[in-house]
């Protein structure tokens, strides 16, 4: 329960306290911090102004100012973007411009909204706004559609990974609250959105002026039957976009109360961890288990994403600040060469040749910009070259760091994907940073992926270097007319993986296309013969075909590869071999229960018996792809039209000439 | 219940610990600023339970005003005792008597904006490099663009133009010989989420802010208690009344409301019915046309 939206209530409202008088049930209440985009002239300010009158989390003082100067000013309603006014003044006074954070309740959630302006220094604002947030309001005026500042909204949350969007079309009462006009906006940003990798996106016709759809159903509209603005925002799943797999654990502070007890404290930074676990800590390579997870209140079995929590080992390892704590079987990237995408955000341009401090997770590095590929137009998303990055550009950087990071692809880990850059004489922090992987160029992928890395307890040979047969892989790229490229079947054992990849590889060969084909059954013949189905052994298994993908790829293949491979970190190693843009993660989408009823190989059918252990669905996990190339479900697409799909998106990204 | 969920109040938690962490890492001279306020004892609160089960790394200071209430300064003491930690006071009486401020006269006199000298030559005398602080962004509308990591430069000032973006939770605490930090970990918290916070994690708190018998005037429309720094004044009514206190500082200036809460659940029920009429109750308190024409003065409108 949460009082605080009872408190506006006005008075003859007041619903019994029964609630409030036990103000410590409230289990349940959770947290969902979001982010609104959009002008003042798309009605911004109105619209929280809306949602913090109709929740009631305002103060009765602070509505009968607004009421009053809205009667003095002749104003038929109520205007409630002058609640926001602390902004307008502050413009007129010009202090920057910056993002407020404001706070509302309801008895479901509690909200924390990051109030991004829209005028200038935009992208500075929305990117950090954007950066704790798991959803974003993108506001269009129903007037004007979907313009330009509209798909860059739309660019910058799904750049920063804010995994659920709201379209919140506005001001529909100034069309009549016409449905084609909706429809109409609706389809236009579809369209649009259909080039970003929006995870999820609901469209919500509103009027925040007269309060249609936000809080409550319109009476206007009744041709839309979705959800409310409010709720949808008291119902959107916010855990789902949780990393709950990777266990991180960066060391904040060590506490050593006495010669016995020696604990890391911390923030779990993604996954979760449990009493017992083997962990592993980086930079040193040593190896321990959980001994105990402490906590002032109690010693929990588990810890969880989010957690503050500190951990003690079995043994006596040297762990300090800046360090991580990670499991033995799950481990981040190391490199001191980065990609990266940069926003910068000081008004000093980037020195190209300067010198930074790198703040990642608790750790902080001298790094510096060794590569400058491009900048991002935020408007068209087109590439340009560039000499510098200035205030709110967006573009892409290599950067060489002193000592190597322990990182993860900000797409698949927001915590320790993320850094910031910090000017070393001013002390400002001057941009912000999103991991894409390791810097890649051929000789680095020689040297820093051959080598041996104790940490990851492969034994690998650091004499290896990698052949290169005089025929480069671009050479024989050039005479197939065809690029190479890896795509990645995964999904459930018969959701139809090998059916879709054997179709696509038939028509790939027919146009002349190079193929190679791996599947689950022809390796394990062979090469992993000696594997079994243990989760070690799973993993080694997708390793060794991610490596004979890869030696595939450099042979200017079109590498298929068709394994439920249900671990997103073992897809995502696959991912790592390979450079950006050539890998394709194939999401094989089907209800499990379509899956069960197909069962080719009657596995199922066993598994449920107990017969086979450790089978994906049924006693072992699958975990979804975070953010796969390509999606379909095969329970209600035909195999021809998934084909089809799957060519022309081939023929897009330019693999298939 | 799902047990990979997290409530509001304990991922509020978990973010203020972590910010307090931050600052015992980051910075070698920290300190954290106790005023024996509700949001001062949740912060020391939160400081045991971020070191737990070592003791807190820095010291607690104190601005004594010299006009604290007696239960205030018995309280901070038994506490400070309890959390073992070093207790720093500056004294706003030093700085009047060494000159570097000047104290204000006649019946409505307070020291609470003499405070600030006071606290900043602590700060520099010992070289405290982050002072930790229990505001909040909900109090007031400026605050709500304020960091958790706020920078201060040389003398100490704010300069609003001139704050890190902060973005994720990626604290820059780097920073220049002089300069020095505030830090706020109940940034994201509202008044409501202190108060359920108390009540769940069961933290005491001074016997003032729970209802009881008082000696009292009402000074613009304020309930002051009577002591030896609030005299009453001529034609002033001393009444003796039911009362606690929902915030705590000065006493010339710390204003008691009418009230039987008398624990915990009944004071969070007050303060989510009080809430409506905190700020619009008050007879002198309703905005003028003056006050309106001000803020368009001030391009409000």
């Amino acid at each position: 329960m949460m009082t605080n939206q009872k408190a506006a209530i006005p008075e003859e409202k007041v619903e019994p306290m029964e609630e409030v008088s036990r103000p410590g049930v409230k289990a349940g209440v959770d947290l969902l911090r979001f982010t609104t985009a959009g002008s003042v002239d798309d009605g911004k300010s109105t619209l929280i102004g809306r949602l913090l009158y109709d929740s009631k989390a305002i103060f009765e003082d602070q509505l009968e100012a607004v009421e009053r100067a809205s009667e003095t000013r002749g104003d038929e309603h109520v205007d409630l973007a002058l609640l926001m006014d602390g902004l307008r003044a502050e413009r007129e006074q010009k202090i920057t411009i910056d993002v407020a954070y404001r706070y509302f309740a309801t008895p479901k959630r509690k909200f924390i909204i990051a109030d991004t302006p829209g005028h200038i220094q935009y992208t500075r604002n929305m990117v950090t706004g954007a950066s704790t947030a798991e959803l974003a309001i993108i506001l269009i005026d129903a007037r004007k559609g979907v313009v330009t500042q509209s798909r860059r909204h739309g660019f910058l949350a799904t750049l920063l990974q804010i995994p659920h969007l709201v379209v919140a079309i506005n001001k529909m009462d100034l069309v009549d609250y016409k449905q084609d006009v909706y429809n109409q906006i609706m389809a236009d940003y579809k369209a649009f959105a259909s080039k970003l990798s929006v995870q999820d996106i609901v469209f919500i016709p509103i009027s925040a002026l007269h309060g249609d759809n936000v809080v409550e159903k319109s009476l206007n509209m009744t041709w839309y039957d979705g959800p409310t603005l409010l709720h949808h925002l008291e119902h959107v799943n916010v855990g789902a976009s949780r990393n709950l797999v990777d266990f991180r654990f960066p060391i904040q502070y060590v506490i050593r109360p006495n010669q016995d007890f020696r604990g890391f404290a911390g923030q779990v930074a993604s996954g979760r961890i449990a009493v017992g676990e083997e962990v592993v800590a980086l930079p040193s390579g040593l190896q321990s288990k959980v001994k105990s997870i402490v906590t002032y209140d109690s010693e929990p079995e588990e810890a969880i994403i989010g957690d503050s929590i500190v951990i003690t080992l079995e043994d006596e390892i040297d762990i300090s600040r800046g360090d991580m704590i990670v499991r033995t079987r799950n481990l981040p990237q190391k490199s001191n060469q980065i990609d990266a995408t940069l926003c910068w955000m000081s008004e000093t341009p980037m020195n190209p040749q300067g010198t930074y401090w790198l703040q990642h997770t608790s750790r902080q590095v001298k790094a510096l910009i060794s590569e400058l590929n491009y900048k991002i137009d935020v408007d068209t998303m087109h590439r340009e070259p560039t000499e510098a990055l200035t205030l709110n550009e967006i573009g892409r950087v290599q950067l060489t760091t002193t000592q190597p990071i322990f990182y993860d692809r900000y797409q698949i880990n927001r915590n320790s994907g993320s850094f910031v850059l910090i000017d070393p004489f001013t002390n400002n922090t001057v941009a912000a940073g999103m991991i894409r992987g390791q810097s890649r160029q051929v000789s680095d992928l020689v040297d820093s992926e051959e080598k041996a890395d104790t940490s990851t307890g492969r034994k690998k040979s650091s004499d290896v270097v990698w052949e290169t047969t005089g025929v480069s892989r671009e050479m024989r790229e050039e005479q197939n007319k065809h690029k190479a490229a890896v795509l990645w079947f995964t999904g459930l054992s018969g959701s139809g993986k090998s059916t879709v990849a054997k179709k696509v590889e038939q028509f790939l060969f027919e146009r002349g296309v190079r193929t190679m084909f791996l599947d689950g059954d022809n390796v394990r013949h062979g090469l992993n013969g000696d594997l079994g189905f243990t989760e070690q052994d799973r993993q080694e298994n997708i390793r060794r075909v991610a490596e004979v993908a890869r030696l595939g790829f450099e042979h200017g293949n079109l590498v298929l590869c068709s394994f439920i491979s249900p671990f997103q970190s073992d897809r995502d190693f696959a991912r790592s071999l390979l450079p950006e843009g050539r890998f394709f993660e194939v999401f094989v989408k089907c209800d499990i229960e379509v899956c069960k009823r197909r069962d080719p190989k009657g596995l199922y059918a066993r598994a449920l018996k107990g017969e086979i252990k450790n089978f994906t669905g049924i006693s072992s996990p699958y975990e979804e792809p975070v953010n796969p190339e390509i999606v379909f479900e095969t329970d209600l697409h035909s195999t021809e039209e998934i084909v089809a799909q799957i060519l022309s998106i081939l023929e897009k990204r330019e693999i298939l000439l | 219940m799902n047990s990979y969920l997290r409530s509001h109040l304990k991922q509020l938690e978990n973010e203020a610990i972590y910010v307090i962490r931050e600052v015992a890492a980051q910075f070698d001279r920290p300190v954290l600023l106790f005023s024996g306020g509700k949001d001062s004892i949740v912060m020391a609160h939160l400081a045991r339970k971020a070191f737990h089960p070592g003791k807190i790394p820095f010291p607690f200071m104190h601005v004594d005003t010299g006009h604290n209430f007696p239960e205030t300064l018995a309280f901070r003491d038994t506490l400070m005792e309890k959390l073992e930690v070093q207790l720093i006071v500056g004294y706003v009486q030093d700085s009047i008597d060494t000159g570097r401020v000047v104290e204000e006269t006649g019946p409505n006199a307070s020291r609470n904006g003499l405070q600030t000298v006071t606290l900043l030559d602590s700060l520099a005398e010992h070289k405290f490099e982050a002072a930790l602080g229990g505001a909040r962004r909900d109090e007031e509308k400026a605050r709500a663009k304020e960091r958790f990591f706020s920078h201060r430069d040389v003398f100490g000032q704010w300069d609003p133009k001139n704050q890190r973006p902060e973005l994720w939770n990626l604290y820059n605490g780097r920073k220049l010989p002089n300069e020095h930090f505030r830090v706020f970990p109940l940034s994201n918290w509202t008044e409501l989420d202190v108060w359920q916070y108390i009540y769940e994690e069961e933290i005491e708190l001074p016997s003032l802010y729970f209802s009881h018998q008082r000696e009292v005037i009402k000074r613009d429309g304020t309930l002051l208690a009577v002591t030896d720094v609030v005299k009453p004044q001529p034609g002033e009514l001393v009444e003796t009344k039911i009362v606690r206190f929902r915030t705590i500082g000065d006493m010339t200036c710390t204003g008691a409301v009418e009230s039987r809460a008398s624990n915990m659940e009944e004071i969070i029920q007050e303060i989510a019915s009080a809430r409506i009429t905190e700020r619009g109750g008050r007879a002198d308190d309703k905005r003028s046309e003056a006050a309106m024409e001000d803020r368009k003065r001030q391009g409000y409108f």
